[in-house]
């Protein structure tokens, strides 16, 4: 197996296999079939690929109405316009009316990088955990997209899943149970600190965990591919077992991963919490990884958060439960 | 046709009933697009209310969603759902919401923010060949609406892939929230526009239910374009002091204007009664 892979392309080729055995998979784009890696779909069934030009609105729409005829809808198309141009569309259209879309969002967060603001989708999981009846999924690595296009063709509901741009390392050797709607998935094992991660820094959380463990921080880590619905059960658990939450997201610190657990912690069972984010800026201008580097979403950066959250809470500046 | 003639003036006292009993709702629009809707459901489309969702069936989808007091008066009326459940719109709890829901009968679309139903209608209708199906996609538009850009990209992706089994209708009744549309942001020259953007344009008196119902099924007149059809109407239609006045885009009438209009209206039905004998 490759070390690296684009999560898109995990999704693509897979919608591909599953659409050889179900006529009813169709897709839509806005003039994205390159950046959403669906040329071969647009090859091997013209008929079912629909493109609508540079109207993200319409591609929603026209979306909609595909399902309400019965077909089970792809839209492809960059996140941070599925996250702010389409959103009534997407409230209205889809969400509300249940219809059976799937939102393909790719290059999401900063995965386009020096393109500047514009191109980033930083506030997505917040938007779209606001409306009603709509599920969103961040996958970490292309084994998982892949395992999520299977899980969402069984369900017949909305959903928003957002994937990055760039070859990203694997966390799951292969697809199967990489991915259950509304599950988490516990990958490493620790009691001084759980690490809840979504989407392509997961990996990083991974290393992260294993350099803290070699200075005596054990770490548990935590794959959360679906933030609405949440696995509250599983975040409650870790946390009394942990004790101290940490998390890790590739979004603004407003209103993504970070909230969402502070909000099921607060609700049940409160412990010190930190979130690792995008501050609430534009960001600074450089590659993913290099943007990663300047707020602590990559490994060393969240190996080093962590360090100053234990010592934080060992001095009492945080205060725990006891 | 003075059958439905009558029909269009009882379905005018009943959305007017609705409203006067919410105090609130979307008189002037739903008055103007009344005859454009009795036309379509009771001498144009392929409908079975005992089976909403029967597969052949045609679609129409209320994209100027604010004018659901005829829409729901309809879809009671043809028995979609029952003609007591018409008290309850908008009050708490009812499915009679004052923007048109799904979760109604015969409804097709969950609808209300302007420039979405087209766009819609476009899916349906590319669903349609992919199913080989041969059945007919309405869209009803505001012309107010047409301000919004997203009719235009839907209209322009209609054209392309040569959907001429869908047809957009305008109610053109020349007014908006604010006041004309012309003054407001100009529209004309809509047929221009629709043509340049590849439809097959046709006009219509959109309160002349045998003319309407004509002109809809001498549609598909082009094989290749899709068909927008601009009704020429009067906002607040059948009430003389409502007519042609912003203030009844949702101005929700008085004990004493009520009982004037229900008389008008009456009298107008008695009108047309007589000339049916």
């Amino acid at each position: 197996m490759q070390n690296k892979m684009a999560v898109r392309a995990g999704i693509s080729q897979k919608l591909l296999k599953m659409a050889e055995q179900d006529p009813n998979i169709v897709i839509v784009t806005s003039d994205a079939r390159g950046s959403a890696s669906v040329e071969k779909f647009f090859e091997f069934f013209p008929d079912r690929s629909i493109e609508v030009g540079i109207a993200e609105q319409t591609a929603v729409g026209v979306a909609a109405g595909l399902s309400l005829c019965g077909k089970k809808v792809f839209v492809f198309g960059p996140a941070c316009f599925y996250s702010a141009r389409s959103l009534e569309q997407v409230k209205n259209d889809v969400a509300y009316s249940g219809a059976n879309v799937k939102i393909i969002a790719v290059s999401g967060g900063v995965s386009y990088g020096p393109l500047g603001s514009t191109h980033h989708a930083l506030h997505d999981i917040a938007v779209y955990r606001a409306i009603p009846n709509i599920a969103v999924i961040l996958p970490s690595d292309a084994n998982q997209g892949a395992a999520v296009v299977e899980e969402l063709l069984r369900i017949d509901k909305p959903a928003y899943v957002r994937v990055g741009r760039n070859p990203v390392p694997f966390v799951y050797d292969r697809e199967e149970n990489s991915f259950h709607f509304g599950k988490a998935n516990i990958l490493r094992e620790g009691k001084d600190l759980a690490i809840f991660a979504t989407g392509e820094v997961v990996w990083h959380a991974l290393e992260a965990s294993k350099i803290l463990e070699s200075i005596g921080i054990k770490s548990t880590v935590v794959d959360i591919p679906c933030i609405k619905p949440l696995d509250e059960d599983l975040i409650i658990q870790i946390a009394r077992l942990t004790q101290k939450v940490l998390t890790v997201e590739e979004h603004s610190v407003y209103g993504g991963l970070g909230e969402a657990i502070c909000s099921v912690l607060c609700r049940n069972y409160p412990v010190p919490t930190e979130i690792i984010a995008i501050a609430d800026e534009y960001p600074i201008t450089g590659k993913q990884l290099e943007v990663y580097f300047h707020y602590n979403l990559d490994f060393k950066g969240i190996v080093e958060k962590a360090q100053k959250f234990m010592r934080r809470i060992k001095f009492g500046k945080i205060h725990t439960r006891d | 046709m003075s059958k439905l003639q009558i029909k269009a003036m009882e379905i005018r006292k009943k959305l007017l009933s609705m409203i006067y009993q919410a105090k609130t709702g979307h008189t002037g629009g739903s008055l103007s697009c009344v005859d454009i809707l009795v036309s379509l459901y009771y001498g144009v489309m392929r409908i079975n209310p005992k089976d909403p969702r029967w597969a052949d069936r045609d679609r129409f989808i209320m994209s100027k969603g604010h004018s659901v007091e005829a829409y729901y008066a309809i879809l009671a009326d043809l028995g979609f759902f029952g003609e007591a459940e018409l008290e309850t719109y908008c009050k708490y709890g009812s499915r009679l919401t004052g923007h048109p829901t799904t979760k109604v009968p015969g409804v097709e679309v969950n609808t209300g923010a302007l420039g979405h139903g087209l766009a819609v209608g476009v899916g349906i209708a590319l669903a349609e060949k992919m199913s080989r199906k041969d059945y007919k996609v309405y869209v009803l538009m505001g012309d107010g609406e047409l301000d919004e850009g997203s009719v235009w990209e839907a209209a322009q992706t209609a054209s392309h892939y040569s959907l001429c089994n869908l047809i957009g209708i305008v109610d053109r009744n020349k007014l908006q929230i604010s006041g004309p549309t012309e003054e407001i942001m100009k529209l004309e020259n809509l047929e221009a526009k629709w043509s340049t953007f590849g439809w097959k344009v046709l006009h219509v008196d959109g309160h002349n239910i045998e003319q309407l119902i004509s002109v809809f099924k001498s549609l598909p007149i082009s094989r290749n374009m899709p068909h927008l059809v601009i009704a020429h109407t009067t906002k607040g239609k059948g009430i003389s002091f409502a007519e042609n006045k912003k203030e009844w885009h949702h101005h929700v009438p008085n004990d004493d204007e009520f009982n004037k209009a229900i008389a008008e209206l009456d009298q107008k039905m008695q009108e047309l009664k007589n000339y049916a004998k």
